[in-house]
């Protein structure tokens, strides 16, 4: 049966998957890394226990997270390989230094210290602590660097020759690592990853005020913490994510023109396409509403500037229209209401409302997961975007793939597609149980109770009540 | 062109250093999970699960050094090999996953326990017979075509590979019994002894049967072993590895070391590893392609070069800082009520 499908889209499918499923889990650990480091700073400048009970709250999912993140990244390291070997022998040179750069300054160092952030707090001092989660956010940031500027040469591949064996030698490392593409990309996704976590700690406390827990220091600290970080930063992504669509126009320009739908070239000035259905087959926008001359304004600041369109590439050069079309919709839409989220909140704030009204409660509880689908959408559209070429302009996917036929593809799909949903669906499941538990005062940091959650710790966790964990909705009951 | 011959025996030995980290730091974890099967208290369980808690994850950062290494080093070997072992090399990630989550998920529920704990059994076994699998595929040889691999999806499959493959679960087994017998006492400590030795003679038994077969998949092989100056080299491995045999016995049973067992286990490992060295070099698939023809550039081996000198040091200190904090015996009286 299997061996009827493409083996090529097989190992796209799974590739996407397994690398999607990975990157939720960055995703949401980096913005979290870093709100715990805050969390711990200003625990220790201003001594307010409100910032340590929400430090030991999060700690504990940070540790399921991270966990997560780790055993689906082992697998990456090797999907390359599995799924894509020619372009893992064309393209090692380049790319594999800096991914074991990535190995090298930022997994060990986040293995190194994730210990003493979990468990050492009283061991090792409150300066040494501080340090350890900086190192671990630290950390998280640099694996995030590199992996970027490995997937930014894919988009705007430099710094290279093509060798008689066809292999890419890398002439220039500089410009290996610091891309065209590379700065936009790192601060739209960096930036993106901030605002996932803003979004879950904000439905996290959203939740908990609309159970009627007010009265919480530690409630009312995240959700406003959360809210400044959507008021602030959503709208400083929206510009991001215009300067780096400006950076694909220029370098992947018919990119642009799957996201827009663009079919046609417009030489005075083009639409921006709310909706409309596209297909690739006759090369058109079906049931199009868009608005006159709005994406010529956008993209090139001119209501009448021309644009190309898809009729000046190619057929077999086009990227899938539909799929790029919608997913960046998806992304745009929910980076436009993260931004009414954050307005909403300014206007509760300023009334005095932040923390009663509901209605901005329940809007921030809907949104809470928006960050996790706009990160992938927004993953997708670039990714998508740059079929048919793995490396762009150079290496075509349907050339990158390994020699395998669609029936070992397919098993291991499924193999994946079921462990996945298993495993990493009891995961989620117990975040979403600690979640569901109030931060309360003197709430318990992670203990050697709660079992191995950790990973090469430097020290041994501090005894505590076990009971206290296995049945956390006995011990930490309403105030 | 010296220099980039330094580099590419460099890059070998790197990377043969981070697999046989890996292969002696997760062995005695996938090894524990093993052995699992044969506490059935929760009070031992807890013990053993505890004994390798806090290091276990740090150990599996060497397996994506191992493949990130290869990849980065030797990507044309990189290309070939892993859809050449796509089936065991999957399984593995598979396993480890479930393997790697069952951890974390045995203490966060009660009703599903046992399942965690059998998930965290079948995960450690499966991920340690198809290493096991992936290694034997690698010595019986690689089909290559040009650059690419060229064999069919289930060719990682022979009797040879499966021998292999149930000679590193014995393999592993050791090693968790070994480091069982050193981090406990008691009870426990008493069936692990039992266990390492079962596990001890299978081990020794299995690489017999590997090493008596080895030389005879592949002529080259033969000639490393049997033949002038080869055997110079590689007649001592299997008598040192008879000699560390018999000491680990008599360490395990007459004398009864706690610790010396598993240092005893490790250095077997590294001799297997040798001996596997003694076959393979300079080939890293054997007899297609070496390690020049997979090497990346000397623009990229001298780029990683750099750092590598400098980091795995590091790492390997606050590694064994970690170890260092963690030494002792596991007290069964932590971690649970």
């Amino acid at each position: 049966m299997l061996s009827s499908f493409d083996p090529v889209i097989l190992a796209r499918i799974q590739f996407a998957f397994t690398v999607s499923f990975h990157f939720l889990f960055p995703a949401f650990s980096i913005g979290l890394a870093s709100f715990l480091a805050v969390l711990n700073g200003l625990y220790l400048k201003t001594k307010n226990e409100a910032y340590l009970r929400l430090f030991q709250f999060w700690v504990k999912i940070f540790a399921i997270g991270f966990a997560m993140g780790v055993v689906s990244g082992i697998t990456m390291s090797y999907q390359f390989g599995t799924n894509w070997s020619v372009f893992s022998d064309v393209a090692g040179p380049v790319i594999g230094p800096l991914m074991a750069y990535e190995v090298l300054t930022a997994f060990f160092l986040e293995a190194g210290f994730l210990g003493i952030m979990l468990f050492g707090r009283d061991r090792v001092g409150p300066t040494l602590h501080m340090v350890a989660v900086l190192a671990v956010a630290v950390g998280t940031a640099i694996s995030a660097t590199w992996i970027l500027s490995v997937n930014s040469w894919m988009h705007t591949p430099q710094g290279f020759e093509v060798a008689e064996n066809g292999q890419y030698i890398p002439t220039d490392w500089l410009e290996v690592i610091f891309t065209p593409s590379f700065p936009y990309r790192l601060a739209h996704t960096l930036t993106a990853a901030y605002l996932t976590t803003a979004f879950i700690v904000g439905g996290v406390g959203a939740w908990h005020l609309l159970k009627g827990r007010r009265d919480n220091p530690g409630v009312r600290t995240m959700f406003s913490m959360a809210m400044w970080m959507a008021a602030l930063v959503a709208p400083l992504q929206i510009v991001l994510g215009d300067m780096h669509g400006l950076n694909t126009l220029e370098y992947q320009p018919q990119k642009v023109m799957a996201m827009e739908g663009h079919y046609e070239s417009h030489p005075d000035g083009a639409p921006l396409y709310l909706f409309g259905i596209p297909d690739d087959e006759n090369q058109e926008l079906d049931y199009a509403i868009g608005i006159p001359k709005l994406s010529s304004l956008i993209l090139k600041h001119h209501l009448d500037a021309p644009l190309a369109g898809l009729d000046t590439i190619p057929d077999d050069e086009q990227p899938p229209v539909s799929i790029v079309f919608w997913s960046f919709r998806i992304m745009v839409g929910l980076g436009f209401l993260m931004l009414g989220v954050g307005m909403f909140s300014l206007w509760a704030r300023f009334r005095g409302s932040l923390f009663t009204n509901k209605w901005l409660h329940r809007f921030a509880l809907a949104m809470a997961p928006s960050g996790l689908v706009a990160v992938i959408a927004g993953w997708v559209t670039t990714e998508v975007g740059r079929q048919p070429y793995t490396v762009y302009n150079m290496l075509r996917t349907t050339d990158s793939v390994s020699p395998l036929g669609a029936p070992a593809v397919g098993t291991s799909l499924m193999f994946f597609i079921l462990v996945y949903f298993i495993v990493f669906g009891a995961g989620t499941f117990y975040i979403l149980r600690l979640m569901a538990h109030a931060p309360e005062a003197g709430e318990p940091g992670l203990t050697k109770a709660d079992g191995p959650v950790r990973t090469a710790g430097i020290t041994p966790g501090v005894e505590e009540d076990p009971e206290r964990f296995l049945h956390p909705e006995e011990t930490t009951e309403e105030r | 062109m010296d220099i980039s011959f330094d580099l590419t025996v460099a890059w070998a030995v790197l990377l043969v250093l981070s697999v046989f980290i890996y292969v002696v730091l997760d062995g005695f974890d996938l090894g524990v999970g093993i052995l699992f099967s044969a506490f059935h208290e929760r009070r031992e369980r807890d013990v053993l699960m505890n004994s390798v808690a806090p290091v276990w994850d740090g150990n599996e950062t060497w397996l994506i050094l191992g493949g990130g290494g290869l990849f980065a080093a030797f990507p044309l070997a990189y290309a070939i090999i892993m859809p050449a072992l796509y089936a065991p090399i999957i399984a593995m990630l598979l396993a480890l996953i479930f393997r790697g989550v069952a951890f974390e998920a045995r203490w966060r529920t009660e009703r599903a326990k046992k399942w965690w704990d059998r998930g965290f059994i079948a995960g450690s076994v499966v991920a340690a017979f198809a290493q096991g699998v992936a290694l034997g595929a690698l010595l019986q040889g690689i089909e290559v075509e040009g650059r690419a691999y060229a064999g069919g999806w289930y060719d990682w499959l022979s009797w040879f590979s499966v021998i292999t493959g149930l000679a590193l679960v014995a393999g592993y087994g050791l090693l968790g019994a070994t480091w069982l017998v050193m981090k406990t006492d008691g009870d426990i400590q008493e069936k692990a002894r039992s266990l390492a030795w079962g596990f001890g003679i299978a081990t020794v038994g299995f690489i017999v049967v590997v090493s008596a077969f080895t030389p005879f998949l592949e002529a080259s092989y033969a000639q490393r072993w049997f033949e002038m100056p080869g055997i110079l080299l590689a007649a001592p491995v299997p008598l040192a590895i008879a000699a560390m045999a018999v000491l680990m016995f008599r360490s395990l049973a007459i004398h009864k070391h706690e610790y010396r067992p598993f240092v005893l286990a490790l250095l077997l490992f590294a001799l297997c590893f040798a001996g596997l060295g003694i076959s393979m070099y300079p080939f890293i698939i054997p007899t297609e392609v070496t390690i020049w023809d997979a090497a990346t550039p000397w623009i990229s081996q001298i780029f990683m070069f750099v750092g590598a000198v400098i980091l795995i040091p590091i790492i390997l200190a606050y590694t064994g800082y970690a170890y260092w904090v963690f030494r002792g015996k596991i007290d069964p009286e932590k971690g649970y009520h």
